[in-house]
């Protein structure tokens, strides 16, 4: 496990030479900031309700990789003082996904600090998020010594065919995606690297019935106290040293943990589907986005009678999607 | 007369800064003590920052590490402070920086005022109390803890143990009888001074000094020698996690705040802009807008820590993957899995439903698809009836579903034809109730219109997977109510265990059974069977049939004419 740790460290340090810097405000990282870490591709659609929604939050600063974006989204990130912007032309599926930009930037800025770890169609939710900001959050997991804090995906998606509401800048994503699967989910347990793996909801659901190994995975760790010595394995699904992957408790009792809404099925899918498919840089030869396009042409509607409305984070407590621990 | 205010600090020294001038602002004097690991260069900001105010002073530094000596030192040097500095003061209050005032100043010194003999520690004897954490209650008096329990945790644990063997004992000094409690104190300046002034006070620090968390029982022991009226409880509000971590207070925690009728509570998150404004500024509003209520937070805090310990029964999810036997509730609610009922009667559900108003399923393990209620294609959790999806993980697809409709009895038939995949955990299960008819699996072969040799195959099959099943069900492991019949002796008299299994799901709706499901006519299963013992293939799960006529059909009806191959 060692050397894989060590394999994934010396990958990030020889992608790192990828990253052209772009705009270095990481001077204005103060101790105790709380980080967020994000790479992406033509979303400036969506950042501006994105950064808004992080600052609300209490993210103190930005570190963005830009994979070679032709929508504007450079010029509409220059001169914010708290984004630092990597740029690369690289192939993002040889650098793991991204993976290895993540943990070279984490390794070189993160060091110390919590880290959150997302794409720009995923908002994180936690027990209190409506009144605690994600420094009470990370404060209580230093006290608890905790260093990381687990988030499953769960897809939202609007009612009726995803073109019929077209999204605009700013807006929240979860007024047109507001709706969720909340108990089709499978867990098994990844005995190498000792971290959960779920799968479910709306994409096994609709896209891999027939074949459910397949379906995407939904457990993530995107929140780690990081240090340097960490490093992100596939995707935020783990990391190693293990110890950060038992996020969830064997013993009868609940660990505290959050969701990562994925508001990824918006107007703009079907295009972004086709784009992901044609450049074929995505897991497992693009299954995904193979599934996706073959069942795009057919314009099918997520929404089921027993989809449930997203209304706050209580809710998803109560349906057992997350849980506040022993946080109170 | 007033109370002074001794007060430990180690972070967050603005709200320390906050709550200090508070303080004097009712003209408490304050003396702080600011632990030693803080950089010097912040120390001395802080200090420049309010040391003009008249009633605070700065007590020697001593370095605080959890569960050492430090603590009382700090305190001990603070409260020497306070007595010799401030002859006004009657009673010392023990804060800590996140500390936060609730009532007004004022009420505090009132009521002290009128207690003025009175020592409010929580003090009980190590024998008494439950609340130790580590399994250390008596221990912390007679073992020795050279090694920090923060930062060597493996060589703590393995001295413990190591003196556990051989024995050691320290010996308890004379004369005093080992208490603990909440560090957080308020106590009448005859008291402590008693205390720090005792002529045996060396005695007493360089036995502590080497005691587990001095901090909760050297003023807690001593006070017992000295005190003339113990109340023994903290008028600080402090409430700990199951790990003995103290819980945290944030902003939306305000309106619990004013309804828990406690003086001070801590801790308090530096970042509660909320409380510290409300309870800070506005001395009137700070308490009184509504009838107080102290057990709620008890409530609240006391349900975290269950959840964090045993969870909620049957949920499996991203934070709580239960391992067997660590379940506290495999499922979430009871549900009844009926085996052969839906071969040996007509629609069998229907009537099922029509009778306990259950929800009922057909076979949710088919082979095809999961058959829901009403024939839906999705049920509730957003739960797929494809059969790829539920085979993928059967054991998760069963939990979901019971997750999904807890509060409503889910029924549903099962049979060997069906995914066998959940019968070790529905048969560990004590919320399952198991109703077997065993052989009725043969009553569809026997009606079906196929070729004999694939009957015989497929009857063989379908034996040998119940018997594996039953094999499981009459296990020692088997936790549900199971119930088992063979087909014959259900056959012969049916009415009595149907109102048996109905009656225990609680949900009948009238006393007796006013409807009966109608039997299948099983003319010629006798013969049937005998075919299949003619075949050499044994059919033993359903018991004797005769070969004449099915039991208990007393009008004949006209006998159709078999073909005997």
């Amino acid at each position: 496990m060692r050397l894989r740790r060590r394999r994934r460290l010396i990958r990030a340090v020889r992608k790192s030479f990828e990253l052209k810097t772009v705009q270095n405000h990481t001077a204005n990282i103060r101790p105790g900031d709380v980080l967020l870490v994000s790479t992406m591709r033509n979303e400036k659609v969506r950042l501006p309700y994105f950064l808004s929604y992080y600052r609300d939050l209490g993210v103190g600063h930005f570190l963005f990789v830009d994979n070679d974006s032709d929508d504007g989204t450079l010029d509409y990130l220059a001169g914010q003082e708290d984004i630092s912007v990597w740029s690369t032309g690289a192939s993002y599926k040889r650098s793991a996904f991204g993976v290895d930009w993540v943990n070279w930037l984490n390794r070189r800025y993160a060091h110390g600090h919590w880290t959150l770890v997302v794409d720009p169609d995923e908002f994180f939710v936690y027990p209190f998020c409506d009144t605690r900001p994600i420094p009470a959050l990370t404060d209580w997991l230093d006290n608890s010594g905790l260093r990381s804090f687990s988030a499953m995906l769960i897809d939202v998606y609007p009612k009726g065919r995803l073109d019929q509401q077209v999204y605009l800048p700013g807006q929240n994503p979860l007024e047109i995606a507001s709706w969720f699967d909340p108990g089709n989910y499978t867990i098994k347990k990844n005995d190498i690297y000792g971290n959960l793996w779920i799968q479910g909801g709306p994409r096994a659901r609709m896209f891999f019935a027939d074949r459910p190994a397949k379906a995407p995975a939904m457990n993530k760790i995107p929140l780690v106290k990081w240090d340097r010595r960490f490093a992100y394995i596939s995707s935020t699904h783990a990391l190693l040293p293990r110890g950060l992957n038992s996020v969830y408790e064997e013993w009868g009792g609940e660990k505290a943990s959050g969701a990562l809404l994925h508001a990824k099925f918006l107007n703009t899918f079907a295009a972004k589907a086709q784009e992901e498919l044609e450049r074929g840089q995505h897991y497992s030869g693009s299954v995904e986005y193979k599934a996706y396009a073959a069942a795009m042409e057919t314009h099918p509607d997520l929404w089921c009678k027993w989809s449930e409305k997203y209304i706050n984070w209580r809710q998803l407590e109560i349906l057992g999607l997350m849980s506040k621990g022993n946080w109170a | 007369m007033t109370v002074g205010i001794v007060m430990l600090v180690h972070t967050s020294l603005d709200r320390a800064a906050q709550v200090a001038r508070h303080w004097t602002a009712s003209g408490c004097p304050v003396v702080i003590h600011v632990d030693k690991a803080v950089p010097r260069k912040t120390y001395q900001a802080f200090r420049a920052a309010i040391e003009k105010d008249r009633l605070i002073r700065f007590s020697k530094r001593h370095r605080c590490e959890w569960g050492t000596w430090g603590i009382v030192a700090a305190s001990q040097s603070a409260s020497e402070m306070m007595l010799a500095s401030f002859e006004q003061v009657r009673h010392v209050y023990l804060a800590s920086g996140s500390c936060l005032p609730l009532r007004p100043v004022q009420e505090l010194i009132d009521y002290l005022a009128a207690r003025p003999q009175t020592d409010f520690i929580e003090s009980a004897t190590t024998a008494d109390v439950p609340w130790t954490v580590g399994g250390l209650d008596e221990e912390r008096f007679t073992l020795r803890f050279p090694f920090s329990w923060k930062k060597r945790r493996a060589l703590f644990d393995r001295w413990v143990n190591i003196q556990r063997k051989i024995g050691y004992r320290r010996r308890i000094p004379a004369g005093l009888t080992p208490h603990m409690g909440s560090q957080w104190w308020c106590l009448t300046r005859q008291t402590l001074s008693a205390i720090l002034e005792d002529p045996d006070r060396p005695r007493h620090d360089k036995y502590f000094r080497r005691v587990w968390i001095p901090d909760e029982s050297y003023y807690q022991t001593l006070a017992r020698l000295y005190s003339r009226k113990i109340e023994s409880r903290s008028l600080t509000l402090s409430k700990f996690d199951y790990q003995g971590k103290p819980h945290i207070f944030y902003d939306d925690h305000l309106q619990l705040l004013r309804r828990s009728d406690c003086f001070v509570a801590r801790k308090i998150w530096p970042g509660a802009n909320r409380l510290y404004h409300a309870f800070l500024t506005d001395e009137r509003g700070a308490m009184k807008k509504a009838e107080p209520n102290p057990g709620k937070i008890d409530r609240i805090f006391a349900k975290a820590v269950e959840r964090r310990t045993r969870g909620r029964p049957g949920l499996y999810m991203q934070s709580r993957l239960p391992r067997q036997g660590w379940e506290n509730g495999i499922t979430a609610y009871p549900y009844s899995m009926f085996q052969g009922f839906d071969e040996l009667f007509e629609d069998f559900g229907g009537w099922l439903n029509r009778i306990t108003g259950t929800r009922v399923h057909g076979h949710l393990f088919s082979p095809e698809r999961a058959q829901f209620s009403g024939d839906y294609t999705v049920m509730n959790g957003a739960l797929s009836d494809s059969a790829k999806l539920r085979d993928y993980d059967p054991e998760g697809f069963l939990t979901n579903l019971i997750w999904n409709t807890r509060g409503e009895r889910q029924c549903f038939q099962f049979g060997p034809m069906d995914h066998q995949g959940v019968n070790w955990l529905v048969a560990r299960d004590p919320n399952a109730q198991v109703s077997v008819i065993t052989g009725a699996w043969a009553v569809p072969l026997f009606k079906s219109n196929r070729n004999f040799g694939e009957i015989r195959k497929e009857a063989a099959r379908l034996q040998r997977v119940e018997s594996e099943h039953l094999g499981i069900l009459r296990s020692t492991w088997a936790k549900a109510n199971i119930r088992i019949w063979s087909m014959a002796d259900f056959v012969d008299s049916p009415m009595e265990p149907l109102q048996t299994i109905i009656e225990e799901t609680g949900t009948l709706r009238q006393r007796r059974l006013a409807e009966v499901p109608r039997m299948v006519d099983l003319d010629g299963f006798g013969q049937f069977l005998q075919n299949l013992k003619n075949q050499g293939m044994h059919p033993y799960l359903m018991g004797d049939f005769p070969v004449e006529s099915g039991p208990e059909r007393k009008p004949k009806p006209p006998r159709r004419p078999y073909v005997v191959r």
